[in-house]
């Protein structure tokens, strides 16, 4: 009977390996593919409702006169405000500004600047999510008192409060940091009493039956319960994360910083409109990059502990 | 069993109702039951007859609206504060996140137990239930059978002086399930534990108890104890025994003066068992 179910324990773990594997070459492909789709799409627009441009000149000792007006007299996507996918590549090898370093190398170094920021906000919301979910789940009291507020919180537009923290906090990184951490909390707060509350409540009386103290059935039983719906949470706040710090350094007045870039590249955006979309896609890089820092994270600890969840 | 059979659970006079005033259901009343020290107790009876409830009025997960339950001399809140219950669900309600050996040990990381103590003890109870080969493996990598076994030794772990079985096989299947049966006895001889086992089978009842307790729905009260004086030990020629199948008809028939009262469906009974625990 032994040997059996050894086989049988063996069968059920290759076939969670299987599909794993199967699934990430099919993501991978997925998000490749949806790449394409939007280059296409984006240079498409052009193609139909962008600029009229002409093309002349000889390869090869054939004469090549083109020239090609987009059919849609709408012009929607001019080259002001949808640069050519190639310009915007090429825009980061050229000097952001005359004889300057090269954009990409300007944007790498307020991308570690942000992400310091970020970082910074996301610890401090995630402290604070994580103890406001602990805080509701052992009192419906507290629950009901202060739930309605954090609600309130996030309706408040983040862009109206962002001055007043800068006014108030001297020290130009934290006020952007404390920003951050103003969308961060929230989703973790929410994310942790979903998950602390997931606890299976026959488990509750099974501690209960040992006798077991309020801070066992946390730390033994509804912490761990919880970690994959937190950590699901903080995917979501290290993404709100970075558009806190951002949004944080407009009003800020930081030289450095994504933040910065995007207000200066809009502010001279008719001289060069690729400069700040490829702002805009390092922002977003940089959002991808600190959600899978928090997912290699949740790999390391969870790793073999936990059923996969689908979230 | 050779100890003197003292008793150890008392139950006198207990009511118990749910709900408020107005739509107030009346679960268990005039119960009086004593359970003796090495004794093994079937509650049975049809859905909504409160046998579940009887069992965690026992383990002090809920309390009676009257009347009163004392275990060894104390009440039943004293007992479970002194840790002297095990208990075991129909699902095995193990943590994912523990390995098996880990789950086994839960109850005495709880407990206090040493890190040496709660290792000996683990794998001693892993040994009883004959999964000493699995401690490493997650709970989500065994069979529901094995699952339950672990359940089982986790309750046994701190050595409690009372096992409380909440029809703890009855998500098994047939098979699974008579192999539990004969195993359970074996456990039962080799610890001497005092078990209260609630089910739905009567064959399982039989086979398992010193005697059956009856019960009756709407409201939910004791009907009859049936001795059960088969054989020690009950093994797979227990069920060809001629007095095995006279006890089967002797509950079936007590369960059945009784028909016509069956009660709700099993699910709301637990729902609203749960809904009370919680509150």
């Amino acid at each position: 009977m032994a040997t059996q179910a050894t086989a049988s324990v063996a069968l059920r773990s290759s076939e969670r390996t299987a599909p794993a594997a199967l699934g990430r070459r099919t993501r991978l492909l997925a998000i490749l593919g949806l790449l394409v789709l939007l280059l296409v799409v984006w240079e498409g627009a052009k193609w139909i409702g962008g600029d009229p441009w002409r093309l002349h000149g000889s390869v090869l000792g054939i004469r090549i006169d083109y020239e090609h007006f987009p059919p849609l007299k709408w012009r929607i996507a001019t080259d002001l405000a949808l640069p050519h996918v190639w310009d915007i590549v090429g825009a980061f090898a050229q000097p952001a500004q005359r004889n300057g370093p090269p954009l990409g190398q300007v944007l790498l170094g307020n991308a570690v600047f942000t992400f310091g920021e970020a970082l910074v906000g996301f610890a401090i919301g995630a402290t604070l999510g994580l103890a406001l979910g602990i805080a509701f789940t052992q009192s419906r009291t507290a629950e009901r008192a202060f739930v309605p507020y954090v609600v309130a919180s996030q309706t408040v537009p983040i862009v109206a409060i962002a001055p007043l923290v800068v006014i108030f906090l001297p020290v130009g990184w934290l006020a952007v940091a404390i920003i951050a951490a103003y969308l961060t909390f929230f989703p973790v707060t929410m994310g942790a009493l979903r998950g602390l509350r997931s606890a299976d409540p026959r488990a509750v009386e099974l501690m209960r039956s040992y006798a077991g103290s309020p801070r066992q059935i946390l730390w033994k039983l509804r912490l761990p319960a919880a970690l994959p719906y937190l950590f699901a949470s903080l995917r979501i706040a290290a993404s709100a994360s970075v558009v806190g710090a951002i949004i944080g350094e407009l009003p800020s007045g930081i030289p450095y910083g994504l933040g910065s870039s995007i207000l200066n590249f809009k502010q001279y955006y008719v001289s060069g409109p690729s400069k700040l979309w490829a702002t805009i896609i390092v922002a977003a890089l940089l959002g991808l990059v600190f959600v899978g820092l928090v997912r290699a994270a949740e790999a390391l600890i969870s790793r073999g502990r936990y059923r996969r969840i689908d979230t | 069993m050779t100890t003197q059979p003292t008793s150890v659970v008392e139950v006198r006079d207990v009511r118990k109702e749910f709900g408020e005033s107005s739509d107030r259901l009346v679960a268990l009343q005039d119960i009086d039951l004593t359970i003796r020290s090495g004794e093994f107790i079937s509650l049975i009876g049809p859905s909504g007859c409160g046998k579940s409830t009887l069992l965690r009025l026992i383990g002090d997960l809920t309390t009676p609206t009257s009347g009163s339950i004392t275990v060894n001399g104390r009440s039943a809140r004293q007992a479970r504060l002194g840790r002297e219950y095990g208990m075991v669900f129909q699902a095995p309600v193990l943590m994912d996140w523990r390995t098996v050996q880990k789950n086994v040990e839960l109850p005495l990381e709880v407990m206090g137990f040493d890190k040496a103590q709660r290792e000996q003890r683990s794998k001693a109870m892993l040994d009883l239930v004959e999964l000493g080969d699995f401690g490493r493996t997650h709970p989500w990598q065994l069979s529901g059978g094995m699952q339950q076994r672990v359940a089982i030794a986790r309750a046994l772990a701190f050595d409690p002086k009372l096992l409380l079985m909440d029809e703890p096989f009855g998500a098994l299947d047939e098979m699974t399930r008579e192999r539990m049966n004969l195993e359970l006895m074996r456990i039962w001889r080799q610890t001497g534990t005092t078990i209260v086992f609630v089910t739905h089978s009567i064959p399982e009842a039989v086979f398992l108890s010193t005697r059956v307790v009856v019960m009756s729905a709407r409201p939910g009260r004791i009907s009859r104890i049936v001795e059960i004086d088969l054989p020690q030990p009950r093994t797979v020629e227990t069920r060809e025994h001629e007095r095995y199948f006279e006890h089967v008809t002797t509950v079936r028939e007590a369960l059945r003066r009784h028909e016509g009262s069956d009660g709700p469906p099993d699910e709301a009974e637990i729902m609203q068992i749960r809904a009370e625990g919680l509150a």
